[in-house]
C-alpha cells in the first residue's frame, strides 16, 4: 500500500494543475502516530503533504457534504460506498467528483495497538506486512493481520465501487467471510443478558459524540442530540439516556451504514459501537437484500416501499 | 421491522412492543388489539431497564442523604 503515495500525489498534482478540480481531499501525516488526518489540498505544490498508509481509517466522504467545488477525493472501498450514498442522498453530485480509487488492504486498529503496547507510542513504521511500533525505549513488531481493524478483517468490498482513476491494480476481495458471527451470538442470548451486555458495553460512554462526528452519514444541520427545542433525548450520563442516544444514532444509519468503522475508530473510550450498526446492516441484507453504496441508481430500503416488504410484526 | 429488531436486540423483551394497522372502521379489531397488548404487557410486568430515574427520585435521595448527616 505504501507505493500508493507517489501515485496519489501524481494524480492529485495533475488534477490541480489542469484545473480539473479545485481541491483534493486526502490524508496527511497526523500529529500523533496512528492518526493520519484528513486534509484539503488546493495548490499543486502542496500535494507532497498527501500520504497513504494503514492509518487512514477516517472516512473522507464526511468532508464532501454540501460542497459546491469540484473535488478530487482519495477513496478506499468504504469511502467510495459512502460517496455513492452521499450522491444518492443529494449531498454531492457525481459530476463534481474526481475519485482517486485506492484498493485497500485494511487499516490498523489504533485501540488494539495502544492496548497492546506497554509504553507511550512514539513512532509507528510499516512495510507491506509488518507494523513496527516504538516508544519509551521499547520496540514491538506485529504482522499487519494481527492488528487489523475488526471491520477490515471482515471487509468484502476493499476495492472502490466508483472511481475515475485507480492508484494500483484492484486487490482480491476476501471470500467466505462470516461477517455477522458476533451479531448472531448477541441475538441468541436472553433479553436480560442482552440488557446487561449493552449496559456494560455503553457504560464508559462520555457522550462526546465523536462517533457521530466521524460518521459520514451524520450531516443534519442540527443533530437530534444537540436540539433542545424539542429535546429528543436526555443529555445526562444516566444509563438510559446513553442507551437511547446509541440506539437512535445507530437507527439513523439503518440502510446507510457501510461498516467503515470510523465511529469505532473515533471513540476515545474504545466502545465497540459497530455492534449496533452492524445489526442493522445484517437485517438490511437479510430482509431487503440490501448492501449500502453499491449502486448509484438504487434507493435505500427505508426510502422505498414495496408490497413485498417484510411485515410479520404488524398485526 | 428494523426498529423492532434493533430495540429487541438491545434487550427489550419480545411482546412489549406492538405494531398494528387498524382502520377507523375496525372497532372490534381495535378492542382486540388493545386487550392483547395490555394482557401481554401485564404478563411481562413492569420494565426494569430503559427506564430513567425521575429527577424527583434523585432529589428525594439527595435530601435523605442530607437528613442523615
Amino acid at each position: 500500500m505504501l507505493t500508493y503515495i507517489d501515485k496519489i500525489r501524481q494524480i492529485a498534482e495533475g488534477f490541480l494543475k489542469e484545473g480539473t478540480v479545485d481541491m483534493v481531499i486526502g490524508f496527511r501525516r497526523g500529529t500523533l502516530p496512528l492518526m493520519n488526518e484528513p486534509c484539503l489540498i488546493k495548490r499543486p505544490e502542496d500535494v507532497k503533504k498527501l500520504v497513504w498508509d494503514s492509518n487512514c481509517g477516517i472516512n473522507l466522504a464526511n468532508y464532501l457534504t454540501n460542497r459546491k467545488e469540484k473535488i478530487g477525493i482519495v477513496a478506499k472501498g468504504c469511502d467510495s460506498r459512502n460517496i455513492v450514498n452521499h450522491i444518492i442522498e443529494n449531498k454531492i453530485k457525481r459530476e463534481q467528483l474526481f475519485i482517486i480509487g485506492v484498493p485497500c488492504k485494511g487499516m490498523i486498529d489504533r485501540h488494539a495497538i495502544e492496548a497492546l503496547f506497554p509504553s507511550e507510542i512514539e513512532e509507528v513504521v510499516e512495510d507491506e506486512s509488518r507494523i513496527v511500533v516504538t516508544g519509551g525505549g521499547v520496540e514491538q513488531i506485529w504482522s499487519k493481520a494481527e492488528v487489523l481493524q475488526e471491520n477490515c478483517t471482515i471487509c468484502i468490498h476493499r476495492n472502490p465501487v466508483v472511481y475515475d482513476e485507480l492508484v494500483a491494480d484492484l486487490v482480491v476481495e476476501q471470500k467466505d467471510v462470516d461477517r455477522y458471527e458476533d451479531i448472531r451470538r448477541i441475538e441468541g442470548i436472553s433479553p436480560e443478558e442482552k440488557r446487561d451486555y449493552f449496559n456494560d458495553l455503553l457504560s464508559s460512554c462520555i457522550r462526546c459524540y465523536a462517533c457521530r462526528n466521524a460518521c459520514p452519514l451524520c450531516y443534519c444541520p442540527t443533530c437530534f442530540v444537540d436540539a433542545s427545542r424539542p429535546q429528543w433525548v436526555g443529555k445526562s450520563q444516566d444509563p438510559t439516556d446513553i442507551e437511547t442516544f446509541h440506539f437512535l444514532r445507530a437507527f439513523h444509519c439503518a440502510g446507510r451504514c457501510t461498516d467503515c468503522g470510523a465511529c469505532e475508530r473515533a471513540c476515545p473510550m474504545g466502545i465497540k459501537v459497530r455492534v449496533l450498526t452492524k445489526k442493522l446492516e445484517k437485517d438490511c441484507l437479510e430482509l431487503f437484500d440490501w448492501e449500502t453504496g453499491m449502486d448509484v441508481e438504487k434507493r435505500a430500503p427505508l426510502r422505498t416501499y414495496s408490497p413485498d416488504d417484510p411485515d410479520d410484526m404488524i398485526r | 421491522m428494523l426498529f423492532k429488531n434493533l430495540i429487541e436486540y438491545m434487550g427489550l423483551e419480545p411482546g412489549r412492543l406492538h405494531f398494528s394497522w387498524i382502520s377507523s372502521a375496525e372497532s372490534t379489531k381495535f378492542v382486540e388489539v388493545v386487550n392483547e397488548v395490555t394482557s401481554a404487557i401485564k404478563a411481562l410486568g413492569p420494565r426494569k431497564s430503559m427506564v430513567k430515574t425521575p429527577l424527583t427520585d434523585i432529589k428525594d435521595k439527595a435530601t435523605e442523604h442530607v437528613d442523615i448527616h
